[in-house]
């Protein structure tokens, strides 16, 4: 028999893990665009692209300052809520 | 510029500096330094990663390798938007623990093992030796391109003694800020905000160098992005060993370097300001990165070939008549250097003071450790090694001559504290690492170190010799210093941060696995790896009630000061439901203060003082279970029983207490009725007697008016007494009406000093007193304090009994409360007495010596509740001592209004 309707899940504390588990893949994910530029082989290309590849970074990491500073303010907000019991566990 | 101008301007420079460090200390003493622990100044802190070394060197970094320089920024910038991962816990743990520094962290976690500390302590001195050394070389250069103006050669006339002046005065900054006092968290808010600003000179000197270079020297970004790709640094070849290994690296050590977990665990007193950090600080790298590769371009395009791309910064202004911008670089290059080597000496002074001098000294002279002054210890070794640390600095920096580049010297120093990742990283992270492990890990990552970066460093032939390079030792080729195990063609560098890590996450690995941790270990290891989880299980291996309460508080006054010991054991009495100052000894109460000692000399240092008074700790079976929780569900029971037990241990104690107070009062009353009906019975024999020789009449003139003087007299003692027990009733209803105004304490000292002199007047008292901290203004009732004053100063005059009295009146605030301390130097009230006194008609001594009902300190004690304060004893002063707490400032009574 299928099920009528969703699931019932407790959506704003699945959001809240969800954050937590965003907050750890932040760092995953700048050191895989930290260390992209090795992939490019930048000895064998004769054209001059310096100025590019540290736009590309300065971009990628500011990127990053965003997103973490987005996510710092969701992650101190429930830090506050949910006090010390829960956190650190989901 | 005049050389002149330039030293005057850094010594405003340094003076500003000492002010602001002397206002945010006067600030945070008041309890005013809210803004001071606030999430920018705590990021602003953090930017010490950016030494003379990011200043100067990134530059010439740029100039020499293109966009290699980002991975040193890019390594912490992937650490602090992770903060969830490693950083968040960390500073948990620096918090919950009470750590000082990261060997002590390290001793802490793998069971207090001191042993562990000093091998840390040892890695970090020599690896941050070069480092102080690097950024006395930086502010030497940089004053070497004002003395000779138009060329830009690095010589000046007397570079050793520059280095010198600068580190004497660095030595002292710290030694002034660093070493005020030993805090219970070892927290140093004046350096904080020193560093702070000098982290806002830096960054804006080299983005204002940054914007000159792009706007007014080129034409804007595209010009620039076009010099770029002309230039000699468009031919840069990225590396990919270099590139990830060098992220790696940066990302390593901005964790592991002392300095860094000074300010971010030590000195971190909210955790929230992690959340802030965790964007701004990568934001301040950013910022500190982004018109480095513009500079580098300009300056190799204005300047001659062969001038010192590491000065750029400096000599691209000059070289446009810019003196002012130039000396604003300075400036930012004079900040970078000093705040780092200031934080990274005071983080090493505490680890050798904590790690070396504290237990060799402990070992020495155990006994002393109880009794004698081990404040001005700490500190005095404090300030010892503040100077050594910078005198080793000086002394790489006169030896070596200063001649390598400046980043090279920062890796050799990066490649070396990242020695400590496995363990520190094991420790949090993983329960099965073990003492035997980290020290393995520790010692052979830090002989490889040593073998294949550090000692090379000094050039073939200055310590190992040439042919050991060629040829390897002993003509051994695979343990060649550049080529371990035939490895050839690797980068020097990624070369010695590939073996000495392999190596040192193999010993720790295996070390781990195949040794087996001691009690100690086990529960700290469960602390650290759980800290979110568990609430703290504290491990009870103290014996119960074998200390003597009074001597750990005079043990924790001499190392955390008088303050905050009595606060801490009146709180922690508080929480055993007992009143005073004195908690019982329970194994509860030990560990909390072993903790809160641990604070300032160090978890090993501590668990020994305790030791000394405590007895050894047994850590038993039972204990481990209850904190391990393997078999957390089985003992549950079992421990539950024991809570339970040891409450009801707890509540008859207290009861015992209650039920002895109340038997002496009972006692006391039936004396004090015998006594009152004699004191009423005395005046009013002779009131009646004479007043009936009066009615018979016929006496001689003068006679009657003598008699009747007697009678007014006796009628007098009698009011006195009644009112006093009137006076008593009227406070202890809360009826009273209170006089609020106004009035200046040292006034009120002044006349309640005045009016006690009459009792007692023979005696000669030697009154102390602290007249700047008494120039307060109180509102409150200043008849009634005055009242309480006159009390305690006239039963100091009457029971001390020192041959030479003396009387020390302290005053200080405390968060908006104003303490009065009256301190005899007598031989105190007996400990089965202090419960005693503040009771109506206790009197310790004899009636004749006391000469009132007894009623002074319980009167003492009603006004003070109807002040809205408290007087209580001190125990443990070395005599008498009583403290008067109020507030500063009464608004309304507070028990009329309660009523």
């Amino acid at each position: 028999m299928r099920p009528r309707g969703p699931v019932f899940l407790a959506r704003r504390s699945y959001r809240q893990r969800r954050m937590r588990d965003a907050a750890r893949l932040l760092p995953v994910a700048g050191a895989f665009l930290f260390l992209l530029p090795i992939l490019w082989a930048p000895a064998e290309t004769e054209a001059r692209d310096t100025a590019i590849d540290g736009a590309y970074l300065f971009v990628v990491w500011f990127v990053l300052i965003v997103t973490a500073a987005l996510m710092a303010r969701g992650l101190g907000r429930q830090e506050q809520e949910t006090g010390a019991e829960t956190e650190g566990r989901g | 510029m005049p050389f002149n101008l330039l030293v005057l301007a850094c010594l405003t420079y340094v003076i500003f500096l000492f002010l602001v460090a002397f206002m945010a200390e006067r600030r945070a003493e008041h309890g005013r330094a809210r803004w001071l622990r606030s999430p920018v100044v705590y990021t602003l802190s953090l930017s010490i990663y950016c030494t003379a070394w990011t200043f100067y060197g990134a530059v010439g970094y740029a100039a020499r390798s293109g966009l290699e320089y980002l991975t040193i920024y890019l390594g912490p910038t992937l650490v602090f938007v992770g903060w969830w991962w490693i950083l968040r816990k960390l500073v948990r743990i620096g918090r919950a623990e009470r750590v000082t520094s990261i060997a002590d962290m390290i001793s802490s976690r793998y069971g207090k093992s001191n042993a562990l500390g000093v091998i840390v302590t040892m890695i970090c001195v020599v690896a941050a030796t070069p480092y102080i050394a690097l950024q006395l070389q930086s502010v030497t250069l940089s004053f070497g391109v004002f003395a000779q103006p138009g060329t830009y050669a690095w010589m000046i006339p007397d570079t050793n003694s520059t280095a010198l002046w600068v580190a004497g005065g660095l030595a002292l900054f710290t030694i002034l800020f660093g070493t005020r006092n030993l805090d219970a968290n070892e927290q140093h808010t004046g350096v904080v905000a020193a560093i702070a600003v000098e982290a806002v000179v830096k960054l804006v000197a080299l983005i204002t160098v940054g914007i000159f270079v792009v706007w007014f020297v080129a034409d804007g970004p595209s010009d620039i992005a076009s010099r770029i790709n002309a230039s000699a640094i468009a031919d840069w070849d990225l590396l990919p060993s270099r590139w990830a290994g060098l992220t790696f690296l940066s990302a390593a050590a901005v964790i592991t370097l002392p300095r860094m977990f000074q300010v971010l665990v030590v000195e971190n007193s909210d955790e929230r300001f992690l959340g802030t950090a965790s964007w701004a600080f990568p934001l301040y790298l950013l910022a500190m990165s982004l018109f480095v590769v513009p500079i580098a371009v300009v300056g190799l395009g204005l300047l001659p070939v062969g001038a010192n791309p590491d000065l750029f910064v400096l000599t691209v202004p000059l070289s446009q008549g810019q003196g002012g911008l130039a000396m604003l670089a300075f400036l930012g290059g004079f900040s970078s250097a000093t705040s780092m080597v200031i934080v990274a000496s005071i983080a090493l002074a505490t680890m050798v003071s904590n790690h070396i001098v504290m237990p060799l000294w402990l070992h020495l002279r155990p006994a002393k450790a109880v009794s004698g002054d081990v404040r001005r210890l700490v500190l005095m070794s404090r300030r010892f090694s503040i100077a050594a640390v910078l005198g080793l600095g000086y002394l790489y920096f006169a030896l070596s001559g200063g001649s390598a580049a400046l980043a090279a010297i920062g890796l050799i120093s990066f490649v070396g504290v990242a020695q400590m990742l496995p363990a520190m990283l094991g420790g949090i992270f993983w329960r099965g690492a073990t003492r035997i492990g980290a020290a393995a890990g520790l010692l052979i990552g830090f002989v490889v170190w040593a073998y294949t970066l550090f000692l090379p460093s000094f050039g073939p032939g200055a310590i190992l010799p040439l042919d050991m390079f060629l040829n390897g030792p002993f003509g051994i080729g695979w343990l060649r210093p550049r080529a371990l195990f035939g490895v050839e063609g690797m980068d020097p560098l990624i070369h010695a941060l590939f073996w000495s890590l392999s190596f040192n996450t193999a010993a720790f690995t295996i070390g781990s696995l195949l040794s087996f941790p001691t009690p100690i270990e086990r529960a700290q290891g469960l602390a650290f790896v759980y800290v979110f989880d568990t609430e703290r299980a504290e491990l009870r291996g103290w014996g119960d009630g074998l200390a003597e309460p009074e001597s750990l508080l005079i043990m924790a006054q001499r190392i955390l000061g008088d303050e905050p010991a009595l606060t801490f054991f009146e709180e922690q009495a508080r929480a055993q439901g007992k009143a005073g100052y004195l908690p019982d000894p329970s194994p509860a109460f030990l560990a909390a203060l072993e903790r809160q000692l641990a604070g300032s000399v160090g978890a090993a240092a501590a668990h020994a003082m305790i030791s000394e008074l405590a007895g050894r700790a047994r850590v038993t079976v039972d204990d481990l279970m209850r904190v391990a929780d393997e078999t957390a569900q089985i003992m549950e029971y079992s421990s539950q029983l024991e809570s339970q037990r040891a409450e009801l241990e707890r509540t008859a104690r207290q009861l015992r207490e209650v039920n002895e107070k109340l038997t002496q009062l009972s006692v006391q009353k039936d004396a004090f009725l015998s006594q009152i009906s004699h004191e009423l019975r005395t005046p009013m024999t002779s009131i009646r007697a004479f007043s009936e020789i009066m009615m018979e009449g016929g006496m001689p003139e003068g006679m009657s008016e003598k008699y009747a003087g007697i009678i007014h007299e006796e009628a007098i003692r009698l009011t006195r007494l009644l009112d006093d027990l009137l006076d008593l009733s009227v406070l202890e209803n809360g009826t009273v009406q209170l006089d609020l105004k106004l009035a200046n304490l040292s006034e009120l000292l002044d006349r309640s000093l005045r009016a006690a002199a009459q009792t007692r007047p023979e005696r000669e008292f030697l009154i102390h007193r602290d007249l700047p901290a008494e120039a307060i203004f109180l509102r409150t009732d200043p008849d009634r304090l005055t009242q309480v004053f006159i009390n305690l100063i006239s039963n100091s005059r009457k029971y001390c009994d020192a041959t030479r009295p003396e009387l020390r009146i302290a005053v200080r605030q405390r968060g908006g409360r104003v303490l009065v301390d009256f301190i005899d130097n007598g031989s105190g009230i007996p400990k089965d007495k202090q419960a005693l006194i503040f009771e109506k008609f206790a009197r310790l001594t004899d009636q004749t010596r006391a000469g009132g009902a007894g009623l002074g300190l319980a009167i003492c004690r009603e006004v003070m509740a109807n002040l809205g304060g408290t007087i209580t004893y001190l125990p443990g002063q070395g005599g008498a001592a009583f403290r008067v707490s109020m507030p500063l400032r009464l608004e309304k009574p507070p028990l009329a209004e309660a009523a």
